[in-house]
């Protein structure tokens, strides 16, 4: 069988009136989706390559191409879906499992949406944040359990949103730029993820969270002494119970000094962590690395929102985590078998609400610092997350868009035309991190102003105030049950 | 030579007086009737040296960058966790996943060590992490092991049979194990394969064995008079063609 059954999943439009065969879209694009024919001497599509990034769209200086999804529509059978039967075409022909990147597409609940916030109406006051001052300054780690105890080391952010775990690997190293520059302009954390610090990197120490996982890649004892804080990764909310593999054609000089491995080869993380088969052993990690570091920066414990996220936060403050980051299951990733992004975990705003409630329950709320993260998408769920009870939360794929991503959801191919997922150089230098880091600090900054505005619209001025204050939130279209997870009243109640 | 007595002493207070020592500038420190005190020699650089008594806990020189540790007895599990550079030197036994994601330095184990000892070991260009036992290991033994030499050689116990447990190698995709007078083949993961080392293997392998003789006695040449057998992965991507893109 020569043909492919997999018809084109998008139709490349080109305005052939407007088209002047520059062939900037053929240079542009990665997947060889436009190619110049040479006999014919113009440009021409082959749709079968497009995903739909709109690179090409965005770079055509006439005006030319526009993307549509490709019309040709299966019978309907609305158990059957599009997607379904394509899956099967792609593993018939290939009996690989499926790869999926960034977060699930699926349409899960997203809770977030089914939370409403309050407002000042006569018997308090609002606060206008242009003229009043408005504290979102927040310190993560362990807080003592009276004002007479010993205060443990803290990160102090500015604002309650650090950028999340993305290696360098996985994405390029204009991308880890772009991230550390915006998180040392906004006075908050990025996170090396498990690649390694690329000495480019080195200088914004006091702005990166830098991570050990499974695999240890480019973990040494300076590597622990650079960053401001250390986090152990146990999960991922896009793929928990699964390991990583950095594909070796994404292993090349650099990648390969950064994570300390030979050139090529695989870098394997897998799901356990070795050392580490209870919550007593998890205690043995964190108390290693503080000892190598000699107590002097927060610990945190990072792991995807699962069934019982709660009684396992119960373990990873018991033992000795500063910090632990719940990782939903809308969150992204650069490569996730599709299966398990798509099926395994919880929703984030669950997993959240269930563990702060489980630690004030157990009166061991102070002793540990939540950070949520999982699809983070504007700064109304930064304020619902932080009235749930989180202390900051983890942005990934918004900071991605905001330097340029269009969430064509290829990351695994390697073949990223904005230049942040992949590794070839002809694409990385697409991305400037100067003018990417403004992006993401834009982002910030709109994202500040807004929380503020939120803030003082429920008569608060201080986030210190709202956290954890779930009688802001009012839940709408939601069960029982989801209420009292959430532990909210419904809207009206 | 500095000397602490570590009876009764709590990890923290151990390791904290260890590290204030070294930052005065102690160049030899022995420590005495240490029990089972964790994390000792944790995340240390430099050339020190620091000789233990006793049984030292888990995760001993763990991150550790650059100094010798001498341990007189035999050490808990985690010996060497994600060790930089250095040495270690064991006379006794290590428990479980000594060596786990070492990315340089050498550890000489006398006697035996548990499972999946050298795990995630690393090597980048000329760093190469080794480590040599001179009895048997346990099950897992360099799994998903990514560079660096295991030297294996099954002398210093009387043990009957393999004297590797199973599933040695799973995972790998780099680096080298040598076994003395090698094990049956379903020992061995399916990622790699097996064959007899010759003379540019063995050369490497009688240097450590001089070294391993020198630290606990023995005769290199008869150590050396047995076969060895080499086990490397098959593939640098052993999960390379499991995924549909």
């Amino acid at each position: 069988m020569s043909l492919n059954m997999l018809t084109p999943e998008f139709i490349i439009d080109r305005d052939r009136d407007r088209c002047i065969d520059c062939k900037v879209c053929v240079s542009q694009c990665a997947n060889l989706a436009h190619i110049f024919d040479e006999e014919e001497q113009r440009v021409v599509s082959d749709n079968s390559k497009c995903v739909a990034c709109h690179r090409c769209v965005s770079m055509c200086p006439a005006g030319a191409l526009s993307i549509r999804k490709f019309p040709l529509d299966f019978k309907a059978n609305a158990n059957w879906s599009a997607d379904a039967i394509r899956e099967i075409y792609r593993q018939a022909e290939t009996g690989g499992v499926l790869l999926a990147a960034m977060g699930t597409g699926k349409a899960y609940p997203v809770y977030w949406d089914h939370m409403l916030l309050n407002a000042s109406q006569v018997t308090n006051p609002s606060i206008d944040p242009l003229r009043e001052p408005m504290e979102l300054k927040t310190f993560l780690g362990r807080k003592p359990d009276s004002l007479r105890g010993e205060l443990g080391p803290q990160l102090e952010l500015e604002i309650p949103v650090m950028l999340s775990a993305m290696s360098f690997g996985s994405i390029s190293l204009n991308a880890c730029k772009s991230l550390a520059m915006a998180a040392s302009g906004a006075g908050t954390m990025c996170n090396t993820g498990e690649g390694g610090l690329h000495t480019e990197l080195a200088g914004y120490g006091a702005n990166t969270i830098v991570q050990v996982a499974s695999g240890r890649f480019g973990v040494d004892a300076a590597y622990l002494r650079a960053g401001a804080a250390i986090e152990i990764k146990i999960g991922q909310g896009a793929k928990p119970g699964i390991g990583g593999h950095l594909p070796g054609e994404k292993v090349g000089e650099e990648v390969s000094a950064t994570r300390m491995i030979p050139l090529g080869t695989d870098a394997i993380s897998p799901a356990p962590h070795h050392d580490i088969y209870s919550i007593e052993d998890l205690r043995q990690l964190i108390y290693s690395l503080k000892e190598a570091t000699e107590y002097s920066k927060p610990v945190s414990v990072k792991i995807a929102a699962v069934h019982n996220v709660a009684a396992i936060c119960s373990g990873i403050a018991r033992a000795g985590a500063d910090i632990i980051a719940i990782d939903g299951f809308r969150g992204g990733t650069g490569a996730a078998p599709l299966r398990i992004r798509d099926n395994v975990g919880i929703p984030v705003e669950l997993a959240l609400a269930a563990v702060d409630t489980r630690l004030r329950e157990e009166g061991i709320r102070n002793s540990v610092s939540l950070v949520c993260g999982g699809s983070i998408r504007n700064s109304a769920d930064i304020i619902k997350a932080v009235a749930l009870g989180a202390d900051a939360v983890y942005i990934a794929t918004s900071a991605l868009i905001a330097m340029g991503c269009h969430m064509c959801q290829k990351c695994y191919t390697g073949k990223c035309n904005w230049g942040i997922a992949t590794q070839d150089p002809n694409l990385t230098k697409r991305l400037n991190p100067d003018i990417a880091s403004a992006r993401i600090l834009n982002l910030l900054r709109a994202w500040t102003h807004e929380m503020k505005e939120m803030l003082g619209g429920m008569g608060i001025n201080a986030i210190e105030s709202l956290r954890g204050n779930r009688l802001m939130l009012r839940g709408i279209g939601l069960n029982d049950s989801e209420l009292r997870t959430l532990g909210i009243k419904a809207a009206g109640e | 030579m500095f000397e602490l007595n570590a009876a009764g002493l709590h990890f923290t207070e151990l390791n904290r007086k260890v590290r204030e020592l070294l930052k005065d500038g102690a160049e030899e420190i022995i420590l005495k009737n240490v029990g089972g005190q964790r994390y000792i020699a944790d995340g240390i650089t430099g050339s020190q040296k620091i000789y233990i008594e006793g049984v030292p806990g888990n995760d001993m020189a763990a991150y550790m960058d650059g100094p010798e540790v001498t341990v007189f007895g035999n050490v808990q599990d985690s010996a060497a966790n994600t060790m930089n550079s250095g040495r270690i030197i064991i006379h006794g036994s290590a428990g479980d996943t000594a060596g786990y994601a070492m990315r340089g330095g050498e550890i000489f184990i006398r006697d035996d060590a548990g499972y999946r000892t050298g795990i995630h070991m690393k090597e980048y260009k000329d760093k190469k992490p080794v480590i040599v036992i001179g009895g048997k290991a346990g099950d897992f033994l360099g799994e998903y092991m990514a560079g660096g030499i295991i030297v294996l050689l099954g002398i210093s116990s009387g043990h009957e049979g393999d004297i590797v447990g199973s599933y040695c190698g799973t995972g790998m995709h780099n680096g080298v194990i040598y076994i003395r007078g090698g094990a049956e083949a379903y020992r061995f993961g399916k990622e790699v394969k097996t064959e007899d080392a010759v003379p540019g293997d063995l050369e490497i392998i009688s240097g450590y064995v001089a070294r391993y003789t020198e630290y606990f006695g023995g005769n290199a040449a008869g150590i050396m008079s047995h076969k060895f057998q080499k086990i490397t992965s098959f593939s640098s991507r052993p999960y390379g063609k499991i995924y549909a893109h």
